[in-house]
């Protein structure tokens, strides 16, 4: 049975790929930090885990190429957030531009 | 003065260089977490040291919290049937905090062979090992661990004899799986820290094998 167009792009087993690539990295701080507020938003039931992957699988394959693990979660991540109403898309907007400003690498911007 | 650097425009408020990966020019993801950080701090939903704390216990959870359970089933046969009925249970007991997460352990041997995967996305044992590495969340492995494992074993050095039977776990966000490697020859004189020692991350995954000791 290989017809099933019921299908996901999510749902990747059994499809055919290539060699798995064995190169990986240390995770860089920003990366830590998008793990621990992905954790600790569940914690405090800001959102469910499922709310999380319902945002990441409707990002679609193409994101899944385009962006890497983490860039797609803290697109998740804040899409619950707005979504439970925690904060609202203008404060984000604004707040990225905030940020922004404080200057060109992630070392000056990061805040505390 | 140990913080005695000459060239003070790159040095962090606290007077430190930054970190290289702090250093590259400033993406749109990063600008969001940044983003997303301050209002939850300022909405009252985390503080910043709690954040800190959750990255400082994520960090210091690595394979070797794996294996110090790998070679208590080794050595105690009794811990070893609590941890196959209920290795959630059987961890924390051990003082791992393993979260809600129904943690299973899966036992390899002579005639099985246990490899886990996340089909879907990335569930991983991380309260007990750590961060899944980054192959683990591929579009490849994640394909086709499921339909030609013994292929993907190969590529990860394992080459398993045609009569072992190979069984594929694959995980949810509520189930996750770990794997116990079967325990090598020649390690019968080794205590509990010493076994611990030959147990790898991959070996718990299920695309490697426990080390052999040196001599044996």
């Amino acid at each position: 049975m290989t017809d099933t167009p019921e299908r996901r792009w999510h749902d990747m087993g059994g499809q055919d790929a290539g060699p798995v690539p064995m190169d990986g990295h240390d995770f860089a701080l920003w990366e830590k930090r998008i793990d621990a507020l992905m954790v600790l938003c569940g914690g405090k039931g800001l959102f469910t885990v499922d709310g999380l992957r319902r945002a990441l699988e409707d990002m679609g394959e193409d994101a899944f190429e385009k962006y890497s693990y983490y860039e797609r979660w803290i697109a998740a991540t804040n899409q619950n957030l707005i979504e439970a109403g925690v904060y609202t898309l203008e404060e984000l907007g604004q707040r990225m531009e905030d940020v922004a400003a404080r200057g060109p690498t992630y070392g000056e911007a990061q805040g505390d | 003065m140990p913080h005695d650097h000459h060239d003070h425009e790159h040095l962090s408020p606290s007077g430190h260089p930054f970190r290289a990966d702090n250093d590259i020019p400033l993406t749109y993801w990063q600008r969001m977490e940044i983003a997303v950080r301050e209002l939850l701090v300022e909405k009252g939903h985390l503080t910043p040291a709690e954040i800190n704390a959750q990255i400082d216990a994520m960090d210091a959870r690595s394979p070797a919290d794996g294996a110090a359970v790998v070679a208590r089933a080794w050595v105690d046969p009794e811990f070893k049937t609590r941890l196959l009925a209920n290795a959630s249970e059987a961890t924390r007991a051990m003082g791992f905090d393993i979260g809600p997460l129904n943690l299973i352990a899966v036992e390899n041997t002579a005639e099985i062979h246990n490899i886990i995967v996340c089909t879907l996305c990335s569930c991983y044992p991380r309260n007990l090992l750590g961060l899944p590495p980054d192959w683990y969340k591929t579009r490849a492995y994640r394909s086709r661990a499921v339909k030609e494992p013994r292929k993907v074993l190969r590529e990860f050095g394992v080459e398993l004899p045609k009569s072992t039977q190979i069984r594929v776990h694959d995980s949810t966000a509520d189930m996750r799986y770990v794997v116990i490697p079967a325990r090598p020859e020649g390690t019968d004189g080794l205590d509990e820290a010493a076994l611990a020692a030959l147990v790898t991350r991959d070996s718990m995954i299920g695309t490697g094998l426990a080390r052999v000791p040196a001599g044996a």
